[in-house]
């Protein structure tokens, strides 16, 4: 990000922007930057609240008129609601049934059904702001099969005639755990974000089908595909528990 | 939150030892405008964001940039960014906590930009600094096409 202020700086056109990492912008020092206390993912803190978003904004743009650069300056405010998100993953308030019979297929396609009520919720409850669309253009089940079918064998024909398979994977899995966490965090008593994450690797069968996902992966004699199982499934900031050991 | 001390060891070795990467940008140019009231602004967000059928973001196209006009709905808006390593639950709730075109266009309305940019942009964060710097030679060309003299740079 502050690389691109240079460049454009150069190119002569004023730049603003804001910081998420203070440490990299110390040392990039683009010509000007708000350093912000908020998780990666938000960098105007929180969803659905305008008035917060707007102060973040506009101090963000006000550096623009600052002509001594490079200006790094701070946000004097954490996010509201942000001490939720640094407090130990909270138990979800969801627990799925999970009839040994079904095996993983049907445990995923069962909570995929559980949830939609959840996710039909979150999609009308920010009526103009949230994104209707998902990156694969798949629905949840067929996402879940696409990706059982890949486990099973990593050659399997790919949804999309304009995607590669890494991206193709990458799309369907970051999809369903979006379909997951959205719906999730719009039940009652739902926790953090952190917590709905900490809940969707600990408890899911989706999150244990992404885990044979990463493995089946990293098995994989594909680079990229290796590439892919090791840092581009499971993020760093979750430490897989319940699971390692029964896999 | 995103402070280093608060992030797991994991996220935290990675972010550190990128920082010798990022070195040697040296001092930052300078350009003056008028005041903000009186600015034409644009965003260019680097969240891997686009217009839902846009081809998505892959590491092949990690340093190519798409294109989001002004008037886009937020259901057309989706994100592709290859990194798992961040919050994508605020997005799914509300795309003006990563690309704040609404917000943007209240300050327009209340008299505290003096305009909005007919087109924004997104690249993906994850692309090598040295690969966008051609990119923005041709962009920066396309904001002065369209009378930007101001442009707030999101990261994601």
């Amino acid at each position: 990000m502050g690389a691109l202020g240079h460049y454009l700086e150069a190119e002569g056109i004023a730049t603003t922007g804001i910081s998420l990492v203070r440490e990299h912008t110390e040392v990039i020092r683009p010509p000007r930057a708000l350093w912000v206390p908020f998780m990666f993912g938000r960098p105007f803190g929180v969803p659905g609240d305008a008035s917060f978003q707007r102060r973040v904004l506009l101090q963000t743009l006000a550096l623009l008129e600052v002509t001594t650069v490079p200006l790094l300056e701070d946000f004097p405010d954490e996010a509201p609601g942000s001490a939720q998100d640094d407090e130990p993953a909270l138990a979800c308030p969801v627990s799925f049934m999970r009839p040994a019979e079904s095996g993983l297929p049907g445990a995923v396609q069962r909570e995929i059904a559980d949830l939609g009520p959840w996710h039909a919720r979150s999609r009308s409850g920010h009526s103009s702001a949230n994104p209707g669309s998902n990156a694969s253009g798949l629905l949840p089940a067929e996402i879940a099969r696409f990706l059982l079918a890949s486990i099973d064998d990593l050659a399997v024909r790919i949804y999309r005639e304009d995607l590669d398979r890494v991206t193709a994977l990458r799309l369907a899995c970051h999809d369903l755990k979006a379909y997951y966490l959205d719906a999730v965090l719009h039940q009652p008593g739902a926790g953090s974000a952190r917590a709905a994450e900490q809940w969707f690797w600990d408890e899911t069968a989706a999150g244990e089908m992404l885990l044979k996902l990463r493995d089946a992966c990293t098995r994989s004699s594909d680079a990229a595909l290796q590439r892919f199982g090791a840092k581009g499934i499971v993020p760093m900031r979750v430490t897989i528990r319940n699971r390692t050991e029964n896999r | 939150m995103a402070r280093l001390s608060d992030l797991s060891a994991g996220e935290r070795e990675y972010l550190i030892g990128r920082l010798k990467d990022l070195q040697g940008f040296g001092t930052p140019a300078c350009v003056k405008g008028p005041r903000l009231a009186d600015r034409r602004i644009a965003i260019i967000s680097t969240a891997g964001l686009h217009v839902a059928g846009d081809p998505p973001y892959s590491e092949a196209t990690a340093a190519d940039y798409h294109v989001i006009p002004h008037d886009v709905k937020s259901g057309d808006l989706v994100m592709s960014h290859v990194s798992t390593n961040f919050d994508r639950t605020g997005f799914q709730q509300d795309v003006n906590l990563v690309f704040p075109i609404d917000r943007l266009k209240e300050l327009r309305a209340d008299g505290l930009i003096g305009s909005v940019a007919r087109y924004h942009y997104s690249f993906m964060g994850a692309a090598p600094a040295a690969r966008l710097k051609d990119k923005v030679h041709a962009l920066s060309g396309l904001l002065k096409k369209d009378n930007v003299d101001g442009v707030l740079l999101t990261p994601v």
